[in-house]
């Protein structure tokens, strides 16, 4: 089964980029990255940009409405996810504490639909 | 041949008592918890049909497995979904097809796969207690919505959401991996104590409730019986047998709740206490006690005792002392200060009690406000007292309490 880890984080906590803990942090997402691959769960993964690039669309009315900012104003925002292949519910969310930015922020395990 | 009617009843108690094992061997073949349970209501239907004219077969428990089975390929093949395509498990299901249905074939146990699949952490707390008694006590969706007091509607959406994600979000049945069976487990015995309160401490006395209590006390025989070393295991089934064997005595004729102090303890149900007692025992055997045998400890300590001030006051305190480290909670304490004022006097447990309220947290907690009004009473500060019985009256929910509370209060400014 497919499922997509959310990585949601507050912008700005956990290791910031110049400390002494960020380099063991993202090769902590390398060496993650890596052992998905190697077990051949791995599908796909990003980071995302923050949220001071996001803009959100709505059509309304046939009209498409372009706002600034991201969907929601939320505490935690969304900062990269995984799509990964595994057999179920259980090794998901294995990998998903395995998530360097679970210690920080959290993870959402969502099973992709199948479409019948 | 049988009438219909007798035939009704025997499948009635088959259901009661078999329920569990027939589904989870079902969901284990099958791998789908809804395919099996409507595969299975099949088969009951069949039964309930073909038994009173062709007779009831040898084995009714194989008979109902080989045709639910049957009832499943059925049901595969006239969805048009995925369970088309899963041709694995249609190809097993044919293979199975022919078993002869009054086979004495043991059934194997997969019960245990079915109580972490029910108390998978990744389902809402009252759907694990609700999914645990429709798939292993076989309770309706209607008794199960009655026990909680919902609409049944209510209750049979929240099964069908909990089903619908065991299979969308991929809930395996399975045992857990090694290094997870401690959570899951604890998960599991949570859930069975869970049954078990909401019956123990019910407020309307309906039936409904009690048997939630049997249900769980019953579960938790299964359990320790699926689990023989786990020694939490022994320590809940002795918690809730030792709970349960007061509860004759737990309700004045007023039907107000009556403290230990005030029970006939000729009402005590000895059975439950021996066995109780017994596994207790056991379960301290078995290395460093968890919160549920400290707790049975504490009960059996009561229940053994000849009156309530014949009771073993300090070793009582001393366990709800073990008990705070491992699980520090304020119920824990203010018992612990109940207890130590029998032990050492009223003073003594108010001056316990006193440390706990430094940050007004229990302000609106109902027994600690009857706990402290108890122990002022008792040093003659009678004002203090009824303000704190009055408090505790506003702060209850069950009718018994309020009963008792209000009882208490009466007693005081009587002249």
């Amino acid at each position: 089964m497919q499922y997509m880890l959310l990585i949601y984080g507050q912008e700005g906590t956990g290791p910031q980029p110049g400390t002494d803990e960020f380099g063991p942090f993202m090769q902590g997402y390398m060496d993650f990255t890596q052992k998905m691959k190697d077990a051949g769960k791995l599908v796909s993964g990003d980071a995302l940009q923050p949220i001071a690039t996001a803009t959100t669309v709505a059509v309304r009315d046939g009209k498409s409405e372009t706002l600034d900012g991201p969907f929601a104003e939320t505490k935690e925002q969304l900062g990269g996810y995984y799509l990964l292949d595994c057999p179920d519910l259980d090794d998901a969310l294995k990998c998903a504490a395995e998530i360097p930015t679970a210690k920080y922020g959290r993870v959402e395990v969502r099973p992709v639909v199948i479409w019948d | 041949m049988l009438p219909p009617v007798e035939v009704r009843a025997l499948v009635t108690r088959l259901i009661r008592e078999d329920w569990g094992r027939i589904l989870s061997s079902l969901v284990s073949s099958t791998g789908d918890y809804g395919l099996a349970e409507d595969s299975l209501q099949d088969a009951v239907v069949s039964a309930l049909e073909q038994w009173p004219r062709k007779g009831v077969p040898r084995h009714p428990d194989a008979w109902m497995i080989t045709v639910a089975r049957r009832k499943a390929l059925d049901r595969i093949r006239r969805s048009q979904t995925a369970l088309r395509k899963s041709s694995d498990l249609t190809l097993w299901l044919e293979q199975h097809r022919n078993d002869p249905e009054d086979r004495a074939m043991m059934i194997p146990d997969h019960r245990l796969e079915m109580i972490y699949t029910c108390c998978h952490p990744a389902l809402e707390e009252k759907s694990r207690v609700a999914l645990t008694l429709r798939a292993l006590g076989g309770l309706t969706t209607a008794e199960i919505a009655g026990a909680f007091l919902d609409k049944t509607e209510t209750m049979a959406a929240r099964l069908t959401r909990a089903k619908k994600k065991l299979r969308a979000a991929g809930i395996a049945f399975k045992l857990p991996e090694p290094e997870d069976l401690h959570d899951r487990t604890d998960a599991v015995l949570r859930v069975i104590y869970l049954i078990f309160t909401e019956g123990h401490w019910s407020s309307d006395g309906q039936m409904s409730r009690t048997d939630l209590v049997n249900e769980a006390i019953r579960l938790g025989r299964i359990l320790t019986g699926l689990l023989p070393d786990h020694a939490e295991a022994k320590g809940l089934l002795a918690l809730m047998l030792l709970g349960d064997s007061r509860r004759l005595a737990r309700k004045g004729d007023d039907g107000a709740f009556l403290p230990l102090e005030a029970q006939n303890r000729a009402r005590w149900d000895r059975a439950k206490i021996r066995e109780g007692g017994a596994l207790v025992e056991t379960a301290l055997s078995m290395g460093p006690a968890g919160p549920y045998a400290i707790q049975a400890a504490i009960s059996a300590l009561h229940a053994n005792a000849a009156s309530f001030t014949a009771t073993d006051w300090p070793q009582i305190v001393a366990l709800y002392e073990v008990l705070a480290q491992r699980q520090p909670n304020p119920i824990v304490r203010i018992n612990q200060a109940a207890a130590l004022s029998y032990a050492k006097g009223p003073q003594a447990g108010l001056s316990l009690l006193d440390t706990l309220c430094v940050d007004d947290k229990l302000n609106g907690y109902q027994p600690y406000h009857a706990c402290r009004a108890d122990l002022l009473a008792r040093l003659g500060r009678r004002q203090d007292a009824a303000a704190s019985y009055r408090t505790a009256i506003s702060l209850a929910v069950a009718p018994e309490d309020k009963a008792f509370l209000s009882n208490r209060l009466r007693a005081l400014t009587a002249p």
